[in-house]
């Protein structure tokens, strides 16, 4: 079974919510991100998002992109990070979901980076610019077993295209709680339990929801009402701030524990 | 398997161009886009949208702008006979007002109060600030840094017209960058807001819709020709950045199968690796802001950086109904060096006293390279997208060596 399904069975069992992490792969060096993947590990997280990063990430805040260069300036590339999942496996067995822009997968190969990454121990995908339309209609774009495809769904996605997007839906569903790009924000927008409710009625898939979720009481109040939490510009900005300090795993320990502690008390 | 469409009958109803084109964007946008789709179809056979576009274009736009027969450059040549498509003479000086008055009388039916605009050379950014206080629209305008400083007198257009201009600082600041922070504020502000693309570029009905607004320099070029010699022209020529105002005067000769077409590209400083925009020179087929095209981009499909003398060929993809074209074998794409728009600049200057904008010099570059080399019984139809004022500060620097103080 794929580590993914298996983590939301155990989560269903437990009647917890799970709580997933955002990061920059190769941020600010590769070697680094395997000393936070662990440490997030330990923090309690329950599934690991690895930016793969790309050059022009229009659907992401400042702090992503910052990190997005910083991880390219470092020499990070598509292949150097299918290693580095396949060297990581060998420590650990966390859920890990690349996170990415099209062109990167594209010019790797649709079908070749599917493969390589599936081998290599990658248990998902999210293509941020490849909506279930596109990929239902370029022969190029056909999406192979192996990695679950998880699909976003947004605050304006008319039902119509819910039930579209649930019905192809795999692993679990990203619900974007808010229009606009990633980033933290100081309050929560409204509406989040309802549309993860018609969500919810359209399929048995888990629903995840991120963008702009930054401090424990924000965490809290999503776990409610939804399967799983995503922190990702919070952590990444610590990690923007501190990444080169030997520290860091103490200062990433300290900022992420609150936050799963605050998921797993609901 | 069945014959491929007609060039002409492109996009399919999803926004490809055979194997180009589509919707490859974030999910937030998804809806926005679809809406804008259904309006604009049914924009395109109300009358009534029809006719206050067309009243506008003439009354408050200057169209039918001129065909121009360039007599001393074409003597100076000495080959082929050119005329000029004056799409310099429209009011903010380029084509791209075309374009920007539709969407803004668009953006009216949908309801939709704010607008933002990207911007390379400034003028499309112009373009759509002059619309906005027109209309009484909200108008931000995100330019890259580089070119704010390379277009500064277009800057203080945009802030004299009532619009906000956003200075971009990422990556290398310039056009590519300004498309990445107005799709962000999209994404951000959807409900709100109409993001009025310049050219023929982005996701479905982006690059549909902008080639119809700019069809009319075709539609009118091809009656005028017919007028003045009886004849369609032998070669058409237009400079290519994403790509508006080629397709518009491309698009009504498509299936005129005597007429050749030729697209510029910028070819910077020469064919290197980051020192030029000529996708078809070194590129290769990717997806980015919404489309999929040919793009120039490094092997692990990092988008790379790009030059160009000209801010508003400076860009790392191409329309998608260009590469199309490009496959089809319809329309030839060549490039021209900064160094050969910036003499055809000084040519068309000082033979036909017509200062071009340097994106148009591009064009212009290629018919110096061609004409003398045709009868002089042919016709070639160039459009002279835009005037140079905007460029006469860099230009000076380029050519004379010297700032210009104001």
């Amino acid at each position: 079974m794929n580590r993914i399904d298996l983590c939301f069975e155990k989560l269903r069992a437990a009647k917890k919510c799970g709580f997933i992490a955002y990061i920059s792969a190769g941020d600010p060096d590769l070697a680094r991100t395997r000393d936070i993947v662990l440490e997030l590990e330990r923090c309690g997280v329950d599934i690991v998002e690895l930016g793969l990063p790309f050059s022009d990430p229009l659907a992401d805040g400042i702090v992503n992109q910052l990190a997005a260069d910083r991880s390219l300036r470092a020499g990070t590339s598509t292949p150097k990070v299918i290693d580095f999942i396949r060297e990581l496996r060998r420590e650990t067995q966390i859920p890990l979901v690349l996170f990415t822009y099209l062109n990167p997968v594209y010019t790797y190969g649709f079908e070749r980076f599917h493969k390589d990454a599936a081998a290599a121990g990658a248990d998902g995908v999210l293509i941020l610019d490849l909506p279930p339309d596109e990929a239902a209609q370029n022969k190029e774009l056909i999406e192979s077993a192996g990695l679950k495809h998880i699909r976003l769904i947004a605050p304006t996605t008319p039902e119509s295209r819910i039930e579209l997007i649930a019905a192809q839906s795999e692993g679990f569903i990203y619900y974007v709680s808010r229009e606009g790009v990633t980033g933290a924000q100081t309050s929560l927008s409204t509406g989040i339990a309802a549309q993860v409710a018609l969500i919810k009625s359209h399929t048995v898939t888990p629903v995840a929801v991120g963008f702009g979720i930054s401090t424990p009481e924000q965490a809290g109040a999503v776990a409610g009402m939804a399967d799983a939490v995503v922190v990702g510009s919070a952590i990444v900005k610590l990690i923007g701030q501190h990444g080169a300090s030997p520290d860091l795993p103490t200062r990433l320990a300290a900022f992420v524990k609150p936050l799963v502690d605050a998921v797993k008390s609901i | 398997m069945s014959a491929p469409p007609p060039l002409t009958a492109l996009p399919d109803t999803h926004g490809h161009f055979g194997p180009y084109g589509g919707m490859f964007v974030p999910e937030t946008l998804m809806a926005a886009l679809q809406e804008l789709t259904a309006e604009y179809e049914r924009a395109k056979k109300d009358p009534a949208f029809q006719h206050e576009l067309d009243r506008l274009l003439a009354e408050y736009v200057g169209r039918p702008t001129p065909l121009y027969l360039a007599e001393r450059w074409t003597k100076r040549l000495g080959g082929a006979k050119i005329y000029l498509k004056r799409e310099d003479l429209l009011h903010t000086g380029a084509h791209k007002i075309n374009n920007a008055l539709g969407q803004a009388l668009l953006a009216l039916r949908l309801g939709k109060k704010r607008i933002i605009a990207e911007t390379g050379a400034g003028q499309h950014g112009v373009a759509t600030a002059t619309v906005c206080a027109r209309f009484g629209l909200e108008c931000i305008i995100y330019m890259g840094q580089v070119d704010m400083e390379r277009q500064a007198l277009n800057v203080a257009r945009m802030r004299f017209l009532g619009a906000k201009v956003v200075s971009v600082t990422a990556g290398q600041a310039t056009l590519k960058e300004a498309v990445n922070e107005a799709m962000r504020d999209w994404v951000t502000n959807v409900r709100t807001t109409h993001y009025i693309l310049g050219s023929a570029l982005g996701s479905h009905p982006f690059p549909m819709m902008v080639r119809d607004f700019h069809r009319i320099i075709g539609v009118e070029s091809r009656r005028q020709i017919m007028e003045r010699e009886g004849r369609l022209p032998d070669l058409l020529v237009a400079c290519v950045g994403g790509g508006s105002n080629s397709i518009g005067l491309f698009h009504p000769f498509l299936e005129d199968k005597s007429v050749r077409m030729v697209g510029v590209e910028a070819g910077g400083e020469g064919i290197k690796p980051g020192r030029h925009a000529a996708r078809f020179q070194g590129g290769r087929l990717g997806v980015l802001q919404g489309t999929k095209t040919w793009l120039l981009a490094n092997d692990d499909g990092q988008i790379e950086l790009t030059h160009s003398v000209s801010a508003g060929l400076d860009y790392p993809a191409i329309g998608p109904e260009h590469a199309n074209l490009h496959d089809a074998g319809r329309v030839d794409y060549l490039f021209a060096t900064d160094e050969e728009a910036l003499q055809a600049f000084q040519d068309l200057s000082h033979y036909e006293g017509i200062i071009p904008a340097l994106e148009s010099a591009h064009a212009l570059a290629h018919v110096t390279k061609i004409a003398p080399q045709m009868k002089s019984d042919q016709i070639i139809l160039v459009n002279l997208s835009g005037r140079g004022d905007k460029d006469v500060a860099s230009a000076s620097r380029h050519v004379f060596g010297e700032e210009l103080k104001f």
